[in-house]
């Protein structure tokens, strides 16, 4: 009888045997898979009611975790939340992370590789995980001044660099939203402040297809900065070329023709320097240069500023690449170099390309992250200014400066002057074909050592109020920067 | 214990030592759970924790007074698992609830009753008389659930629950013990015919059809459970405890094996004519599968958000408090290890298993010691239906095996289980007692209490031949109780 019950007993312990093996299994050998198991809601959760590092600007919070209800020990708030939402998008439970939230989220969740240390030691002091916060180059009064430059109701960027480091100072975009609605604890108001704000047109809340980096819009004549790096580089063009400038151009077997722009002086002269052309802003001098060039030529000097290329890895935020039409007809080349027809370009490529053009033809990286923190307040990650691509050679990109400064000095850009300071800048009126136009102006200051670049668009708007929107618009932030 | 000490010793001393040990587990546990959840170490914290330790206390000196020999490290294992599961379940209480304290006032009265068991009954061989009076009381108490007006109907798709005032039982647990002594007492009686009549074929002996019986009994009443009470669980749990104890009865292994077949096939039977065990079964094969997933009732939500709950906790878990274990459904009874594996880890839920483990092991160390055929077959059954139960629910939420309804001994709320598994643990305790106390050589007769004989000291060759005869003569020392 005992050796049966020695036998039970056997039986019973390799029952044990198999649990332990099960548990084994379960909370070890298979917990990855189980953890990344889509249904598992507690990845989510654990991130999500972290302590997050926050993201800064002027040394004040923007995004940062603070102690949140029963269910979630920390609650994500976003301060000024309609002025930063195109930065540090949302960390909501339903519609999963965008922006800086998603881009820097290794380093705000604290689970870089930079942390491992930080780890440890929570490990062992038994602290609460903490990530890391992230700085940003972000100027707030800069960013303040931007936003608010653009009316309630208007659709439209402000992008301001320094053209020397990249650094972005400020860069706004309206319609925007409050990521606070989207990232709350309760999933029903999350999901209908998110239904609400999806239906405003053009609402910043994808980084990717919406505001300064993703909104891919026609440049106008803005982009006639690029005809001209092409011809000067081309060589068959100088300083003192003298370039058509017909009232109309006509192509060979169609109907079509390029009318110049009837805002400001062309219809006085047939020819025209390049100054006059760019201050003006004739469209029949670019559209010669370019069928004379071709298609390749101005296509290169896009690239080489920018279009179709990729914009380094400090910009952490998503973006649209912008883009210059290949394949084009006669007719089709002559409307794409005026920045019209096919030619997309997002609010932040035009800051990049002037830029480069202040920057004696070296486009930098674009950069938003200042410092990376972690939360003993050692720095962990500090982006150096790096280049990203030459656009142009210096000599060209001194000959734009001065006929860009030229523009605002006695162009139709002079709404943008700042009494003391030269500064460079162009205008453009992209038409829409129903009256209404985007209208930019893209400069910097001073012109002899640039400070500054200052990128404005504002979409949709009639021609005197887009001249009322952009150039005096980037006066008050160039006044701002430069503290005139 | 060395042949030098032939004393029987009490070990009443290790046992308080323990004691202590355990107690200051479970109230450290609980003050955890409170620290964390910022109430403080209230008043409420204070009077539970003196509950328990003046509960378990008392237990203690009972066990002076009234068996000395018991095993010293049942109750100490008792204490702290049952602290640990009032811990978690006060943790697990969401505001308002008060699960916690009513499985307070549950371990108290189950005490209480295994105190009363133990005071009163004296020897657990007084049970042997009450076999088939153990019988009649099964059945009524497996037939209560179904009895209109005293059933409490179904619940969560079983019908095992009866209504006393304001409060559910389920009467199954109890049944537990009560077919325990009755197969105890019968087989006790009937394992001579039993064993010695049958057919050999091959290596092994069968038995002959009419004393089949008892076995056909029990498999009836395991199918019944399971068809009329829905209680996959509980059936597989009789039916083990049968099976273990007419196999330690009978030392045959043929048994087992008609045992296995019987159950084998009923279950595969019931699995595809009760569409409760198939889905069981269905939920447990395809966990994973959306369908599956997604249903509800009978779905696998509740397995996987186990399985996701103990991934998170990996090796050394979240820590108490500190886990999200309210994802799972059922997380403070059916589900509870789910939640241990979460907040303790692999290491926290090995040391609990491992409890278990030492729990059985010393039962079935009592069963061994005991001299007696009933008490070795009822410390034997007992011990099993431990480390049956154990397996049946820590393998279902490991999807080792399918998810039953039966619940975590002293872990898992709910009070039935509880009492019974108290009650288990003063047999137990009995039985250790005359396992390791003075053997008592003369009959028991009704009416005079073994206190009233005189303890005689075992010698040391009587001591080792209780180990060493086991092989050829199997229950010599029990021949006296055998022919009372």
């Amino acid at each position: 009888m005992n050796q049966a019950i020695r036998h039970s007993w056997i039986a019973a312990i390799a029952m044990f045997a198999l649990i332990f093996g099960a548990i084994s299994y379960v909370q070890v050998v298979g917990a990855d898979e189980l953890k990344a198991n889509p249904w598992n809601r507690r990845a989510i959760l654990q991130n999500y009611c972290n302590d997050r590092g926050a993201i800064l600007v002027g040394g004040s919070a923007i995004a940062e975790s603070v102690p949140g209800n029963e269910s979630c020990k920390f609650q994500r708030r976003y301060n000024q939340p309609d002025l930063y939402a195109g930065l540090t998008g949302y960390f909501s439970r339903s519609y999963g992370v965008t922006g800086l939230e998603s881009a820097m989220d290794a380093q705000l969740a604290g689970s870089s590789d930079q942390l491992f240390f930080d780890r440890i030691g929570q490990l062992f002091l038994g602290n609460q995980p903490k990530g890391a916060s992230v700085e940003l180059t972000i100027d707030p009064k800069i960013q303040k001044l931007a936003y608010d430059l653009i009316p309630d109701g208007q659709r439209g960027s402000i992008v301001v660099t320094d053209p020397k480091t990249g650094n972005i100072l400020a860069m706004v975009s309206k319609p925007s939203y409050d990521p606070n609605l989207i990232a709350t604890q309760d999933v029903a108001k999350e999901q209908a402040a998110y239904n609400e704000a999806i239906k405003v047109p053009g609402v910043n809340l994808n980084p990717s297809v919406s505001g300064p980096t993703g909104a891919l819009l026609a440049p106008g004549s803005v982009f006639k900065l690029v005809d001209t790096a092409a011809a000067l580089k081309s060589g068959k063009y100088n300083a003192d070329s003298v370039l058509p400038n017909p009232a109309q151009m006509s192509f060979p077997g169609i109907q079509y023709q390029l009318p110049n722009y009837a805002g400001g002086n062309c219809y006085t002269r047939n020819t025209a320097s390049f100054a006059f052309a760019l201050q003006q802003s004739c469209n029949t001098p670019f559209a010669s240069i370019a069928r004379d060039l071709g298609e390749n030529a101005i296509a290169q000097q896009a690239s080489k500023f920018g279009f179709n290329s990729d914009l380094g890895d400090q910009l952490k935020l998503d973006y649209a690449p912008s883009v210059f039409p290949s394949d084009l007809d006669d007719a089709g080349l002559a409307q794409s170099a005026i920045g019209q027809r096919d030619v997309r370009a997002t609010p932040l490529q035009i800051a990049l390309m002037t830029s480069a053009i202040a920057n004696s033809g070296v486009q930098m990286a674009p950069n938003l992250i200042k410092a990376v923190r972690s939360p003993d307040l050692r720095v962990i990650d500090e982006p150096k200014p790096a280049a990203l691509r030459t656009s142009t050679t210096p000599e060209i990109a001194g000959q734009i400066t001065d006929w860009m400064t030229s523009v605002v000095s006695e162009g139709i850009g002079s709404g943008a002057a700042v009494p003391g300071v030269e500064v460079a800048g162009k205008t453009g009126t992209a038409e829409l074909g129903n009256g209404l136009n985007n209208s930019w102006f893209t400069g910097f200051a001073p012109a002899n050592d640039p400070q500054v670049s200052v990128t404005v668009v504002m979409q949709g708007v009639d021609i005197s109020t887009g001249a009322q929107l952009t150039s005096p618009n980037a006066k008050k932030i160039f006044e701002a920067v430069l503290n005139k | 214990m060395s042949h030098a000490d032939t004393m029987p010793k009490p070990r009443r001393n290790v046992e308080l030592l323990l004691l202590v040990l355990a107690l200051s587990v479970s109230i450290g546990a609980n003050a955890l759970i409170s620290i964390d959840e910022q109430t403080s170490l209230d008043t409420d914290f204070w009077f539970q924790s003196s509950l328990l330790a003046v509960a378990s206390l008392v237990f203690h000196v009972v066990l002076r007074l009234r068996a000395k020999y018991a095993d010293p490290v049942i109750l100490p294992l008792v204490v702290t698992l049952n602290g640990l599961g009032l811990a978690m379940i006060h943790r697990l209480d969401a505001p308002g609830e008060d699960t916690g304290n009513n499985q307070l006032r549950w371990t108290v009265i189950a005490m209480a009753v295994a105190i009363a068991v133990i005071w009163f009954l004296k020897d657990h061989r007084v049970l042997r008389r009450f076999t088939y009076i153990s019988l009649a009381v099964s059945a009524l108490l497996l037939i209560l659930p179904l009895v209109p007006g005293i059933s409490a109907g179904e619940i969560l798709g079983a019908r095992v629950w009866i209504r006393l005032g304001p409060m559910t039982f389920q009467p199954g647990e109890v049944a537990k013990i009560t077919l325990a002594i009755f197969f105890a007492g019968y087989l006790s009686s009937n394992r001579d015919l039993i064993m010695l009549a049958g057919r050999k074929i091959g290596p092994m002996q069968f038995p002959r059809f009419k004393d089949m019986g008892p076995m056909i009994t029990a498999w009836l009443v395991s199918i019944g459970v399971l068809i009329f009470q829905r209680d996959l669980g509980s059936s597989v749990l009789f039916f083990g405890l049968f099976i273990v104890m007419i196999y330690v009865a009978t030392s045959r292994i043929s048994w087992v094996v008609i045992g296995l077949t019987l159950i084998l096939g009923g279950g595969f039977v019931a699995s595809k004519v009760f569409s409760h065990v198939g889905l069981r079964i269905d939920s447990w094969l395809n966990a994973f599968t959306e369908e599956v997933f997604g249903r509800s009732p009978g779905g696998s939500g509740q397995i996987v958000e186990g399985l996701f709950g103990m991934a998170s906790g990996g090796l050394v878990g979240t820590g108490l408090g500190q886990g999200r274990p309210n994802l799972v459904p059922f997380a403070n009874s059916d589900m509870i290890i789910a939640s241990f594996g979460e907040e303790l880890g692999l290491i926290g839920l090995f040391a609990i298993v491992m409890m278990y483990l030492l729990l059985f092991t010393r039962g079935f160390r009592a069963a061994l010691g005991t001299r007696d055929a009933f008490g070795k077959l009822l410390a034997c059954g007992l011990s099993f239906a431990v480390a049956l139960q154990c397996f049946v629910v820590i393998g279902g939420v490991t999807r080792l095996i399918p998810l039953t309804g039966l619940t975590t001994p002293f872990l898992a709320a709910g009070g039935s289980s509880l009492l019974a598994n108290w009650i288990i643990v003063g047999l137990l305790l009995m039985i250790s007692h005359t396992a390791r106390g003075p053997v008592d050589t003369s009959p028991m007769q009704p009416g005079r209490t073994p206190e009233a004989q005189k303890p005689v000291p075992v010698t040391a060759a009587g001591s080792r031949q209780d180990r060493n005869t086991t092989q050829t003569l199997p229950d010599a020392p029990t021949e006296a109780v055998k022919h009372l």
